[in-house]
């Protein structure tokens, strides 16, 4: 069968897909976007009617997942790190509920920040709910993680997390598929206490969930993703690696056979025994990680007294920071490093900006104008393309913190006194979380004034349908913004002075005011009229 | 403009791998170059890795993959610094910013035309200077070479045209994959590329 060239996020989807999956839920963000996406483009997943739309947020998906799972199927939630921050109460108490159906939360983390606010690692989240953990060292593991994730989340009854990162899940490589299986049937949960944490249930289930601790362990001792090489020409070192930190570990020794014993993680809890083998055996450690210093922190604080000593990332052995490679993970083994020329000086950066044509682009000029009489530092802004309405030429925003931050925040600096206080919000980040701020500020007749960049889609992420759409005063309207004080305009450079006197007149409001902006991103307005003239 | 054109593509033992980084402004289509190239080591069997920007820099930020191609196992999504065998790359400017991934002896195959998205972009003088200081390089006017070959949109594979035969691929292999990837898109965008690719070949 000819390999399928596929990214890592890619190799996810068609791996569920293959393993009988009923329904993908999630909400896009950088780098899991294309696993829903890949579904979505399936004709397979269209023939056997998967569901495979966007939700509001990640906490509405994992919530779904969760339903999908309690009626016997297998569903999988996909969400950037930052996502599962939204979606950390379905994920812990899931964790205690356990699964039916088959139950992978996909959660792709962003180490050096490529496209994100922070590093969080996932696998915190995952020890923290006490659940195993899938680490892909590579786009076959990611497709066979799929099938194996399921098996192994319905043996138990326990969601599985599944950790990519963004160099695996945009990496593209060649996997091979294996033969379909049918979904399962759907099945009313058979006990009637599983879903329902009430304390005197929740004690006992939780008492459960500590008992299938030591399941888990034996399931990592056994699992095929972990290898533990015990043959070595030195004990003087001892290297455990996880997910795909193990290639940057082959390719510094360009391929040769490793001389010290390597321990290869891809699924947690950690095999303790496996690491006591390794610890006893050689003389020192060294963990090589993608992400935060999770199986480094572990092995330090608790494992064992301190006798030998752990390098990794806490320790300088490699960096604190960001994204591994293999240059890195040679010079830990004062391995000969390689360097081209150096960049030469007159190279300068070249940050990503608002597109040529982009509607944010007007509707920051022309609040700009009015916001010049106060200075900056009122208007609260929120994660999105419209983040880059930080950078010269617009310097019109002064804050992006998390997805809907813009409207609360704006409300708890006007109720400090700030005048005026001014949120600026998209229209997908609106319903994933501005939706519940903007009604504590109605509730508050906050003074502020809510401006919603109604682009059409999540364009930061590609272009991506969201819920409310077309939904927008409906929505306001239905919250309790007063008619008058939802007004619309089209951000186009002729109608500045119409923008310019609708915002006048909202910030004079003291109350709240929400102006939607609209107009079409213009990258999904050229890939329609591409489409167009296609056909 | 360059030395020798024809390099040895192989590897002493005959087994062939090519590290390459691919370089431009986001939306400039280097994917689309390393679909191409990957689709045509695919056809000869040989592995691929291939690491992509998504996301933030896409908006007119700075982009790059790197293509890994070999018959041996490929380990690392990333390569190496040091020891990429060429930058190929569709803006000069981003030509230079991968330079530590390029080994010693490495090609710079770039397009001349500059993408002015930022204040302070450098004179273009001073790019191609820095350009003409690595020992194999190649660099010219894809943008009126496509826009010659009235095939506007395909600035990038003019690029990869000039690239080929440094990579060890036969132009019939590129045509053959040319017309795999942009069959879908009809006959006439097939035709544009086929065109485009051999004004690139031509360049020397």
């Amino acid at each position: 069968m000819p390999k399928l060239m596929l990214l890592g996020d890619e190799a996810l989807a068609q791996g569920a897909l293959d393993a009988g999956i009923s329904g993908f839920y999630g909400y896009p963000g950088t780098p899991s976007t294309e696993i829903i996406e890949y579904a979505q483009k399936s004709k397979q997943a269209a023939e056997n009617n998967i569901h495979r739309t966007w939700s509001s947020n990640e906490k509405t998906a994992l919530e779904a997942a969760l339903g999908m799972s309690a009626s016997g199927k297998r569903a999988m939630v996909t969400m950037k790190h930052v996502g599962l921050n939204v979606a950390a109460d379905p994920l812990m108490n899931s964790a205690i509920t356990g699964a039916s159906g088959g139950l992978i939360i996909a959660v792709a983390d962003d180490p050096s920040m490529h496209s994100s606010q922070n590093e969080q690692d996932s696998r915190y989240y995952g020890n923290f709910a006490m659940i195993p953990v899938l680490e892909p060292g590579n786009q076959q593991e990611c497709y066979d993680m799929a099938f194996y994730g399921f098996e192994l989340s319905e043996k138990y009854h326990i969601p599985v997390l599944l950790r990519l990162t963004t160099r695996l899940a945009h990496s593209r490589s060649g996997i091979v598929t294996k033969e379909p299986i049918p979904q399962n049937e759907m099945r009313k949960p058979e006990d009637m206490f599983q879903f329902m944490l009430l304390p005197a249930i929740a004690r006992k289930k939780y008492q459960h969930h500590l008992e299938l601790q030591k399941d888990f362990m034996r399931e990592s001792l056994n699992s095929p993703f972990n290898a533990y090489k015990t043959e070595a020409s030195s004990k003087k070192l001892g290297i455990i690696t996880t997910g795909l930190a193990y290639n940057y570990l082959r390719e510094a020794f360009k391929g040769e056979e490793i001389p010290y014993p390597v321990l290869k993680i891809g699924q947690y809890p950690l095999p303790e025994k496996q690491i006591h083998q390794l610890y006893d055996s050689c003389d020192e450690l060294l963990v090589i990680e993608e992400g935060m210093p999770v199986v480094e922190e572990q092995l330090k604080g608790l494992a064992f007294p301190g006798l030998k000593p752990i390098h990794g990332r806490l320790d300088g052995y490699l960096p604190r920071t960001g994204e591994l490679n293999p240059n890195l993970v040679a010079k830990a083994f004062s391995l000969p490093d390689t360097i081209g020329r150096p960049v030469p000086e007159i190279v300068v950066g070249r940050p990503p900006a608002l597109c040529v044509g982009c509607p944010h682009s007007d509707t920051f000029l022309s609040l700009n104008e009015v916001m010049a009489e106060y200075g900056r530092g009122h208007v609260f802004s929120d994660i999105g393309c419209y983040t880059l309405g930080f950078m010269p030429p617009y310097n019109s925003i002064n804050s992006c913190v998390d997805m809907g931050a813009s409207i609360t925040m704006a409300k708890g600096a006007s109720d400090s006194g700030l005048f005026p206080a001014v949120a600026v919000i998209g229209d997908s980040t609106f319903c994933h979380s501005g939706i519940t701020g903007l009604l504590d500020c109605i509730y508050d007749k906050a003074n502020v004034m809510i401006v919603i960049l109604d682009n059409a889609t999540t364009a930061m992420t590609g272009g991506q349908n969201y819920t409310g759409y077309g939904k927008l005063e409906d929505i306001c309207l239905g919250l309790g913004v007063e008619k008058e004080h939802i007004r619309i305009f089209v951000p186009l450079k002729k109608n500045y002075p119409e923008i310019t006197q609708i915002y006048k007149e909202e910030l004079a409001y003291n109350g709240v005011s929400v102006v939607i902006a609209r107009r079409e991103c213009i990258q999904t307005l050229k890939k329609k009229n591409k489409m167009e003239t296609v056909e | 403009m360059h030395s020798d054109p024809k390099e040895k593509e192989q590897n002493g033992d005959g087994r062939m791998k090519k590290d390459i980084i691919l370089a431009g402004v986001g939306g400039q289509g280097i994917l689309t170059i390393a679909t191409i190239l990957g689709t045509a080591a695919i056809k000869r069997g040989m592995n691929l890795k291939q690491a992509e920007v998504h996301g933030m820099s896409q908006r007119g930020g700075d982009v790059q993959s790197h293509l890994r191609l070999s018959d041996d196992p490929i380990w690392s999504d990333l390569i190496p610094y040091g020891s990429a065998d060429m930058i190929l790359s569709v803006e000069p400017l981003e030509a230079l910013r991968y330079l530590p991934y390029l080994k010693e002896d490495g090609w710079i195959i770039s397009n001349s035309t500059p993408f002015k998205n930022i204040p302070n972009y450098p004179p273009e003088e001073e790019i191609y200077r820095e350009i003409k200081k690595i020992p194999n390089y190649v660099l010219f006017d894809a943008d009126t070479l496509a826009n010659a070959q009235k095939a506007n949109r395909s600035m990038n594979i003019v690029v990869l045209g000039a690239a080929i035969t440094h990579l060890g691929f036969s132009q019939e292999e590129i045509e053959e994959a040319i017309k795999a990837i942009f069959a879908p898109k009809g006959e006439a965008i097939v035709e544009a590329n086929l065109r485009a690719l051999l004004a690139g070949i031509e360049t020397k």
